[in-house]
Parts: structure tokens; C-alpha cells; sequence
């Protein structure tokens, strides 16, 4: 009987041990191999790669970019979904549940779909979000969106929104709305309750959306290959180039290991803080 | 509870629209009656949906994806089952770390996983075949088929089980007539959920497919690489038109809200 769960989740820890720790392991490994243009993959222990990609200047420059880009999608996200997410969470029943379906529903729609729709809309300064922006005052002239960061922010943010939107969704359902009523007896004004009472509780929810959006933006592949084009290179994008184009798979993987090893480290860490902070509010 | 006043329903509408855009833009270029991208107003045409039929890699990378969405998710499921009653129902050294491990794709990028499987796939001899394909996608929706049967594991009832022992039934006649039509629903929308995450990998697709073992969204992506014309739209256009009919019948079926958040966020 004390074998049985383990029986149990055998096919499964069979599958992982086979399709997913050893991949991992030898891709790990990969990193430390050696390349040349004529001889291929050699199967050395060097410290090559890492040098390079920890080192030259071309991939710090990458690496910089890939996360000021995660940075500015996390701000966007966090700045227009949390404020969504509660004035959906406001909303009387079918209307609730319709716009829920609206801006949670993109999730499951192709991210190459939503890609090209933003590649349509920005495409070049004739693109209909310029036009928009300049018919509505907004701005003078055009503005480049395609193969800029800019565009890639802008696309991203919309790719990952319903993240945000689903985290702060979830936070606000702990929430009691007694508190609020308590607080509006007591005098408080609308701004004072959403500053003093309701962002205090939906704070953790933020965060943990923050958190998921980053290192879903810093990873991201599609988007930014589709709006950055052949150029502006970010890690994931850069990483595809080594293996499917240049075929120096040891730096590909030198470069994959790394994005990982900084999310782990970055995410890890942000959930540490996040969790130390908020004990101590709800433990 | 209050009310939304204008200023928040202003900005509620503003949000819709932004959510919508791209989506809705994709649809309507691919009704462009032109040889280029164009957004038509009086004058439409279903020459770009007719023109798919005409581009049988697209065809042939639809039915590709179909068959692996739903095979890949039918064996994640299968797997899932029996790890999720283990998880639900037994205390053993190792249960957080192994249900760390089997949710560990939905925390390693893509982009890793596809370049661990390429590496992987390639020294053992099935690199950019479909078998190498089903592989990798069990492994990326596993979490997916995984999170909503241990949902449904953890909400069965024992007491119905016991008194099925109670009434004479053998271990294999309760798990046949009383668990697996229990946990039913909750598997069909785990492989629901699976399916579609299936359907719509490109990230780590891309690495493992070959010409010939080309998923739908990888053929898309190569294609828009090189050039962005209103076949690949109408092809979007009929991608985005499928999901929204799975959608919405997920939604009525399950609804949307628990299918993403998985076991009701405050234990409902």
C-alpha cells in the first residue's frame, strides 16, 4: 500500500524523468560544448560560450533589451489591467460574465492570430494606430511601430494582459466587500476606500500577476520575432537564430540556460519577497 | 455594492476595444476582395478563404495539429488520471516535489523546451517526426489535463466510493461505476483545455517540427517571417473563428473562469 502512489504516478514520473529532466540536462550540458563553422558540435567540457555570452557586449545589450521590454509590458499590464480587473469584478451578473469571456478568451487564441493583428495595425505609418492617435491630437507625426521595442511592448502587453487581469480577478474575489461598507460608514470617500482598503488586499494579486507576465514577456518568442523582424533581437528570438540559422547550438543553448537561470532567480526570488511581505499583513 | 460610474465604464469600453482590436482587424482584411492587404469597406470578398484551398500545406499542417491536439492531450490526460488520485489521495515523501515536477512546463519558457526537446530528439533519432511532436506536446499540457483532474479528484465525495466497497464492489468495478464517472467531467475539460494549448504552440513547435511534421501556428509564423499577405489572414481569420466556438462552448460547458483560474480560487 505505501507503494501505491508511487505506482500510481509512474507513467507519469517515467514520461518527465524521460522527456523532460534528461532534455534539460543535455541542454545544459550542450552549453559547454565546443563549435566551429566546419567541424560542428564537439563534445568538450569549455568554457567558451559562457564567456562570450556573459561578456561581450552584443549579448548584455540583448539580454538588456529582452528584460526593459518585460519591464515596461509587467508596468503596462499592472497599470490598465488591475484597474479592469476591478471594475469587471463591479459588474452585475451577465455583463460580468460576458466581458470576462471578452478579455479573458484572447488567452486561448492563437498568439501568432493576435500577432499579425497587431503587425496589420501598426504596419508601417500608414497604420491604422497611428491614424488613430493622430485624428484623436494625441500625436504630430507618425510613429514607428513595427521592428521598434515600442511595438513589441505595446503587442505583448495585449498578449499577456488577460494574466494580469486574471490574477487581480482572483484577488479580488477574497476580498470582502463588508470592509468596504464598513469604511464608507465610517466616512471614507471612494478614492480613500480604493487607496486605503481595496489595493492594500489586491496588492498580493498584483504582484503575482506582475510576476507571471514577466517571465512570460522576457520568454516570449512569436511576438517579438513577428513585430521585431530579422533585427531587433531579443534572448528568445536570438537563441532560434543560433539553432536554426547560424546552427552554433552550443551558444544557442549558453544563451537558452542563461534566460532560464535569470527568470528562476528573478521569479523565485520576487515570489520570496511578495510571500515575506504579505505573511506578516495575512498570516 | 457600488456601481461603475461613466468615467470607469469609459475606460471599461476603451479596454474592450484594445483587447478586440487585433483580433477583429485580422477578420477583417481577410475579407479584402485585393491582391494586397487592405481594410475593405463597401466591396468584400471570400477570395483569400477560397484561396486556402489552394495552399495544401496549410491544410495538411491543420489536420497535423487537429490530430496532434487531440492525441497529445488524450495521453496527457490518461497520465494525469492516475498521478492526480495519487496526489489527492495519499501523503508520501516527495507528493509537493513530484506535483512541482509535473507543473514544471508551465514555469520553463518555451523557448528552453523547445531547444531541450530539439537537442534531445535529434541524438535519439526522432528529431522532426510527428512521434517527437506527440511527445513534447504530452509534456506541455500535461499541467493543463493534470490541474483540472486533480481538481475533480480532490472534489469526489469517498463516502460514495466506500459505500459502493460497502455494497460487495470490487476496487476495479468502483474505479469503473463510480470514480471515473465522477471525475468525468472534469477530464473532458482538462483535455478540452489541453487540446486548445496544443493547438495554439508555436514557441516550442517551432524548434521540433520539420518541413513535412509542420504544426498550423508554426506554418503560420514561417510564413508571416517572410512575407504578411491576406492568405495568412483568412487562414487567422478561421483559426480565431475555431477558438471562439470552442470557447464559448467551454464556457457554457465549464465556464471559462474556473477552466483558467483551475480549482476555484477561494476554494469554491
Amino acid at each position: 500500500m505505501r507503494a501505491a502512489p508511487y505506482l500510481l504516478s509512474l507513467p507519469a514520473l517515467l514520461l518527465f524523468a524521460g522527456v523532460v529532466v534528461v532534455p534539460l540536462a543535455m541542454t545544459v550540458l550542450l552549453s559547454f560544448h565546443d563549435w566551429g563553422q566546419y567541424k560542428g558540435i564537439e563534445p568538450v567540457f569549455i568554457l567558451k560560450n559562457w564567456h562570450e555570452v556573459l561578456t561581450d557586449s552584443y549579448f548584455l545589450e540583448m539580454f538588456g533589451r529582452t528584460f526593459r521590454i518585460a519591464f515596461f509590458v509587467t508596468l503596462l499590464a499592472a497599470l490598465f489591467g488591475a484597474p479592469e480587473a476591478y471594475i469587471l469584478n463591479r459588474m452585475k451578473s451577465p455583463w460580468r460574465g460576458l466581458f470576462l469571456l471578452v478579455i479573458l478568451g484572447p488567452l486561448l487564441i492563437s498568439v501568432v492570430a493576435r500577432t499579425l493583428g497587431w503587425a496589420l495595425l501598426f504596419g508601417g505609418n500608414s497604420g491604422l494606430v497611428n491614424k488613430a492617435l493622430i485624428s484623436a491630437g494625441l500625436i504630430s507625426a507618425p510613429l514607428p511601430f513595427m521592428f521598434t521595442e515600442t511595438g513589441m511592448v505595446v503587442a505583448l502587453a495585449h498578449v499577456l494582459m488577460p494574466y494580469m487581469v486574471l490574477a487581480v480577478w482572483a484577488a479580488l474575489q477574497r476580498l470582502d466587500p463588508q470592509i468596504e461598507n464598513a469604511a464608507v460608514a465610517l466616512g471614507a470617500g471612494p478614492f480613500t476606500v480604493l487607496r486605503r482598503i481595496v489595493l492594500p488586499q489586491v496588492m498580493p494579486g498584483i504582484l503575482s500577476g506582475a510576476i507571471i507576465v514577466f517571465a512570460l514577456a522576457a520568454s516570449a518568442f512569436a511576438t517579438p520575432a513577428i513585430i521585431g523582424g530579422r533585427r531587433l533581437k531579443v534572448a528568445s528570438t536570438l537563441a532560434y537564430d543560433e539553432f536554426l540559422n547560424t546552427l552554433n547550438w552550443p551558444l544557442g543553448a549558453a544563451v537558452a540556460v542563461l534566460l532560464l537561470i535569470a527568470l528562476v532567480v528573478i521569479v523565485v526570488g520576487a515570489s520570496r519577497l511578495v510571500e515575506r511581505r504579505y505573511a506578516q499583513v495575512f498570516g | 455594492m457600488s456601481r461603475n460610474g461613466p468615467l470607469a465604464l469609459a475606460y471599461h469600453t476603451l479596454f474592450v476595444a484594445f483587447m478586440l482590436a487585433p483580433i477583429l482587424v485580422v477578420c477583417w482584411v481577410a475579407f479584402t476582395p485585393e491582391g494586397f492587404l487592405s481594410f475593405p469597406t463597401d466591396n468584400w470578398s471570400l477570395r483569400w478563404f477560397y484561396a486556402i484551398a489552394r495552399y495544401p500545406e496549410f491544410i495538411s499542417a491543420f489536420w497535423r495539429s487537429l490530430w496532434l491536439g487531440a492525441l497529445s492531450s488524450a495521453i496527457a490526460v490518461g497520465v494525469s488520471v492516475p498521478a492526480a488520485l495519487a496526489i489527492a489521495r495519499y501523503r508520501f515523501p516527495g507528493r509537493e516535489a513530484m506535483t512541482a515536477l509535473f507543473m514544471s512546463p508551465l514555469m520553463i519558457p518555451h523557448i528552453v523546451l523547445g531547444i531541450a526537446f530539439l537537442r534531445f530528439f535529434t541524438q535519439i533519432g526522432i528529431g522532426g517526426t510527428f512521434v517527437g511532436l506527440v511527445l513534447a506536446h504530452i509534456v506541455i499540457v500535461l499541467p493543463f489535463a493534470l490541474r483540472l483532474t486533480l481538481a475533480s479528484a480532490i472534489g469526489l465525495d469517498r463516502a460514495v466510493e466506500h459505500a459502493a466497497v460497502s455494497l460487495g464492489a470490487s476496487e476495479w468495478v468502483v474505479l469503473r461505476r463510480i470514480t471515473l464517472p465522477l471525475v468525468l467531467p472534469g477530464l473532458a475539460s482538462g483535455w478540452a483545455l489541453a487540446f486548445i494549448n496544443s493547438f495554439d504552440e508555436v514557441t516550442m513547435t517551432v524548434f521540433i517540427a520539420a518541413p513535412g511534421t509542420e504544426t498550423l501556428p508554426v506554418r503560420m509564423f514561417l510564413y508571416i517571417q517572410d512575407n504578411i499577405d491576406p492568405l495568412v489572414t483568412s487562414v487567422s481569420a478561421c483559426v480565431i473563428a475555431i477558438t471562439v466556438a470552442a470557447l464559448v462552448v467551454m464556457d457554457r460547458a465549464y465556464g471559462l473562469e474556473k477552466l483558467l483560474v483551475g480549482r476555484g480560487v477561494d476554494g469554491r
